[in-house]
Parts: C-alpha cells; sequence; structure tokens
C-alpha cells in the first residue's frame, strides 16, 4: 500500500518543503489503540488532505507530523515518521525545532491577545530576531501569502481579536509562515468560517504549495477535492477496533476511480 | 366566573393550541402559578439585598459614629496628623503612624507574596502534573481556612528571634516581620484566584504557542501571562486588601509602636491593630471612641476600594474569553 518515494524527487538543499514517509504507524491512549498500521507518503510541494468520518482520527495523525500529541497524557506513537529521512520520533529529536519546521494551523481560529503585527511577529521573535526592519518584512511577507496583508495593513496595531472570524484565520496561517515552516499542518483550518472565507484559504492554501508542503485534514469532502493533491481516507470500522488507513490516491483518482468499495461508499454519502 | 383567563386582561393573551382536547399540554400564555412564584421571588430577593443593606448599614454606621470626631476633631488633622496620643491631656488624634504602619506591612507582605504567589499559580497551571496540582490547591485553599493567629504563632517562634539575629534592629518585633507574616497568610489567595486565572486562558492558545516552536516556559510567560494578566492583577489587589485587613498577626509581631516608622525595620502599628488594642480600654462615647471609628471608616473605604476594582478587572477578565 506504501507508494515509495522516487529517489528523483529529492528535495534541493535550497528547497525547503517537508517530506514525509510514515511506516507502520499507530497511535494509542493509555491502552485503547486509536489508529493502527498507517503508511503513506506525503509529497513536497502538494496538497494532501486527509478525510473520512469523525472519530476516524485523522486528527491525530496530523498531530503526530509535528509532535503536538506529546503535550497528551499516556498518547503513544508507534512505528515511523520519517521528516526528510530523519526519524522524528528519535530521542535526539526536539519536538521545538521540529515544530519551527512543521508549522500548523488549527480549527479555531486562535490568536494571541496581541496586536496584528505582534501576532505575526511572535515566531520570528522566538527564534531570535530582533532587528525591526526584517521582523517588518517577514510580518509583511506572511501576511501578503496568507492573503490578509492588503485588509490590514493601515492597522497593523489594532488588537486581534477585533478582526472577523475568517480575518483571524487567516492572521493565524500568517503566523504560521512567518517561522518560514517546510510544511503547514491544517486542521479543519474551514470548519469555523463562512464560505467566502472558506474559499480564501483555499485560494491561499493553492500558492502556500510553491514554497511549502500542505497537509490538511478536512470534514469536508468537496473541499479536498477543490485544494488537495492527493487525499488519504481514513476510516474506522468499529468501536472495538482501531482505525486504519483504506485508501491512498490522487485526489482525482479517488473521487473518480476509488479502487476501494469502502472508499465509494463514504465519497457517495452513504455513510459518516 | 373568577377564572383569570376570562378577564379582560388576560383574554388577549390567550393562545390556544389545537391539542387541547386531546390532554395534552396546552399553552395558554398565562402565568398559572403566579402567586408561588412571586412569594418565592419576594423571598428570595430580600434575602439577596440584605447582604447589601448590611453593608450600608455598616457604612451609615461608621459615618454616624464618626460624626463627633469629625465635628472636635476635624477629619484632615485625623488623616494627615502624625501624632497619635489619644490618652494624653493634650489628645491629639493623627492617622499618620497606623497609615504608614499599615502600608509598610502591606509593602512588605505584597513584596513577599506575590513574587512567590504569581510563579506558584504559573507552575501549578502550566508546569504540574493533574494529580499534583489537585493535591497542592486542596492543600493550599486549606491554607485560607487556618486561623491567621496561629501563624502569628509560628511567627514568633521562629521569624523574631531570627530577624533579631541577622537584621540591625532592637527587637525582632518590627514592621518587617509581621509584613513577612502578613505575606504568607495572603499567599494561598493569590495562587488560587492567579491559578484560576491562568487556567481559563484557552488551551488553543497554548497549542498555538507550542507550534510555533516555543517551549512551555515561553509559552507561560509570553502567552498564558499576558492573557491572564487582568485576573492576576485582580489576585493581587485581593491579597492586597486581606493584608491590610489583617489584624492578629500584625498585633502579635509589629511591635505596636505608636510613632511613625521610618522603614520597615522599625516597630509599627497598624490602623486594624489601633483600633482592636484600644477599643477595649476606651470610654464609651468619648471622642476617643469616635476617632477608633473613624479610623474604622477609612479601612473599609479603602478595602472596599480595593475589593470593587478587584472585582471589576476580574469580571473583566472573566468577559475576555467569552468569543
Amino acid at each position: 500500500m506504501v507508494t515509495s518515494p522516487a529517489k528523483t524527487d529529492l528535495p534541493s538543499k535550497k528547497d525547503r518543503a517537508g517530506r514525509f514517509v510514515l511506516e507502520d504507524v499507530s497511535v494509542s491512549y493509555g491502552n485503547e489503540k486509536a489508529l493502527e498500521a498507517v503508511s503513506f507518503y506525503i509529497e513536497p510541494h502538494k496538497v494532501t488532505a486527509m478525510i473520512g468520518p469523525s472519530g476516524c482520527g485523522k486528527s491525530t495523525l496530523l498531530r503526530c507530523l509535528n509532535r503536538m500529541n506529546d503535550a497528551i497524557d499516556n498518547v503513544k506513537v508507534g512505528g515511523k515518521i520519517m521528516l526528510n529521512d530523519k526519524d522524528i520520533y528519535q530521542k535526539a529529536v526536539d519536538p521545538v525545532s521540529l515544530r519551527m519546521y512543521v508549522g500548523q494551523v488549527f480549527q479555531r481560529p486562535n490568536p494571541f491577545p496581541l496586536s496584528i503585527y505582534d501576532n505575526v511577529a511572535f515566531g520570528p521573535r522566538t527564534q531570535g530576531i530582533r532587528k525591526k526592519a526584517e521582523l517588518d518584512q517577514i510580518v509583511e511577507d506572511s501576511l501578503k501569502k496568507a492573503a490578509i496583508f492588503d485588509e490590514v495593513k493601515k492597522s497593523l496595531k489594532k488588537h486581534a481579536f477585533e478582526l472577523s472570524g475568517g480575518q483571524q484565520q487567516r492572521l493565524c496561517i500568517a503566523r504560521a509562515l512567518a517561522t518560514k515552516p517546510g510544511v503547514l499542518l491544517m486542521d479543519e483550518p474551514c470548519s469555523a468560517l463562512d464560505p467566502i472565507s472558506t474559499g480564501m484559504i483555499e485560494e491561499t492554501v493553492q500558492q502556500l504549495k510553491e514554497s511549502m508542503t500542505v497537509v490538511m485534514v478536512t470534514h469536508n469532502m468537496q473541499q479536498a477535492a477543490r485544494v488537495s493533491d492527493t487525499t488519504v481516507f481514513l476510516l474506522r470500522e468499529s468501536m472495538e477496533e482501531p482505525a486504519g488507513l483504506v485508501e491512498v490516491a490522487e485526489t482525482s483518482t479517488l473521487f473518480t476511480a476509488p479502487r476501494d468499495k469502502r472508499t465509494e461508499n463514504y465519497i457517495t454519502g452513504r455513510f459518516g | 366566573m373568577n377564572n383569570p383567563a376570562n378577564t379582560k386582561k388576560n383574554r388577549i393573551i390567550r393562545f390556544q393550541t389545537g391539542l387541547a382536547e386531546s390532554g395534552q399540554t396546552t399553552f395558554n400564555g398565562l402565568r398559572n402559578t403566579r402567586g408561588l412564584d412571586s412569594a418565592a421571588t419576594i423571598f428570595i430577593s430580600v434575602l439577596g439585598w440584605t447582604a447589601i443593606f448590611v453593608l450600608i448599614g455598616i457604612a451609615a454606621f461608621l459615618i454616624q459614629s464618626s460624626l463627633r470626631a469629625f465635628d472636635e476633631v476635624g477629619i484632615w488633622s485625623m488623616i494627615a496628623g502624625s501624632g497619635w496620643f489619644p490618652t494624653s491631656s493634650n489628645a491629639r488624634y493623627g492617622f499618620l503612624p497606623a497609615q504608614v504602619g499599615s502600608i509598610w506591612v502591606t509593602t512588605v507582605a505584597l513584596s513577599a507574596c506575590v513574587p512567590i504567589g504569581v510563579l506558584s499559580a504559573v507552575y501549578l497551571s502550566e508546569f504540574a502534573s493533574k494529580r499534583f496540582r489537585e493535591a497542592a490547591k486542596t492543600v493550599i485553599e486549606f491554607m485560607v481556612t487556618i486561623p491567621s493567629v496561629v501563624f502569628g504563632l509560628i511567627g514568633l517562634a521562629v521569624l523574631v528571634p531570627l530577624i533579631r539575629q541577622h537584621l540591625p534592629v532592637d527587637s525582632g518585633l518590627v514592621a518587617l516581620t509581621a509584613g513577612l507574616v502578613v505575606g504568607i497568610v495572603c499567599l494561598p489567595t493569590i495562587i488560587s484566584i492567579s491559578e484560576d486565572a491562568l487556567r481559563s486562558v484557552p488551551s488553543e492558545l497554548r497549542q498555538g504557542s507550542f507550534a510555533l516552536g516555543n517551549t512551555r516556559w515561553q509559552t507561560a510567560y509570553k502567552v498564558i501571562l499576558p492573557a491572564a494578566s487582568s485576573g492576576v492583577f485582580a489576585a493581587v489587589m485581593l491579597g492586597m486588601g486581606r493584608a491590610i485587613g489583617e489584624t492578629m498577626v500584625v498585633l502579635m509581631l509589629a511591635g505596636n509602636a505608636g510613632i511613625i516608622p521610618a522603614s520597615p525595620l522599625e516597630a509599627a502599628r497598624t490602623m486594624t491593630g489601633t483600633i482592636a488594642q484600644e477599643t477595649g480600654e476606651v470610654v464609651r462615647g468619648s471622642v476617643h471612641f469616635s476617632v477608633l471609628f473613624t479610623l474604622g471608616l477609612v479601612l473599609f473605604v479603602i478595602t472596599f476600594a480595593i475589593n470593587l476594582f478587584a472585582d471589576m478587572i476580574l469580571e473583566r477578565s472573566r468577559k475576555k474569553w467569552r468569543r
């Protein structure tokens, strides 16, 4: 089931976009196995969508990719997750530096109670960038990439809470981009937003893949079909057994000619 | 025909659903339980207002009892007066010694307990395991219930000799000693309320900060503390109110000298201490008696203002996250 990465598309040194290989990944909460035997490959400069019904472990799997599960008590991750040929669950790997490279946008917009500028400059400041001119440039670039610069350029000192929900979410994307990540994880980034804001974010995602790899969890199959290049379908078939991977394929293939009967049932709306 | 439904006023708001005949619940727009309901409402309201009336009553009583002092001594020569000689033939009733004493004790108390208290709260909320936090919170809340006289005793036995040995003081009974022990008395209040404020910061902000590559400590001081600042500030204000009001500890440890203390290393007497010490000996109805009530009034106004201010800030911080 693993599509092995072709050696030729290894990223060049200048290219920062990340590449994941998941090998037999499993996740358990305490004694309960939530996810088992997940193996697939996340290609650089592509948008990979993870779909599946609630409770199929897609958010859990996403959080493995930047080790956000570490913060939750008694979560155990098994198998191997390789990022650019490095096992991210090795002891020597510092999750803090991993998260600077693998950024995340959350389900609900979560700006810090600071100004727009300070929100975006937050990550770079943590990385030790202090020069005003340099920060200004990063803030502007990030806001532009997140397609919100024009709306806020006159009011960068405004408190982030004064923005609308859609604007807050794009601000959070800008905040994640400011650390110049090679991978951006998005956990249902549009589930709390209206259709217009959703459209804006989807457009942004299309542009982001030029400079990074995007992994997106979504509930919305139309969204997966619209924005992603590759789709991963996860499913938990009964409460007794852990969720697992059903199918990985190019998005157009998965939605038009699914190989697995369960995928077909799901995308035609027969369950989930 | 006393059916209220037939009175003109009630007929207007009468609704009848089509299901009435089938015996199901109907909605007729009437308040059928009016009698019982309003009795209960009145009862609850009276209880609710009692607290406010008691507060107003206390204020009124303090003012009324102070009138003689206002009249014969004058409010400014009390508040700004530097000498406290209530029993001398040429009696003077200046509050400055007691006010300065209170300021020293409170300052020492807060500078001791605010850093410790806030950092403990940060530890409990952001770093400690759940089990440790639960256990620690129980202990801390128990500490609130320990009578302050017990802390005073411990201070007398432990802190007084220490201070006498290590600092340039005549006796260990100085404002510093009292302030440190008052600080311990205030500590649980500050920890408990700060911790509540820190924990009410949505976990999404923590996640967001971790995802940007911040460590737990960076997250705590760059995101969580600023986000909870108003709640933490309110905790400090409540602790301050507690410190100013503390009586037993200062009576036991501050040295009770009726002079203006130039530093915390001198013996002092506070506003609360003065009232507690002298009400027992004073002639009822005398000017001195009335002056003590004025001192009580000053104390009442200060603590009321502090608590009100803290409460307003706390309320604001609660609203902040209801988005």
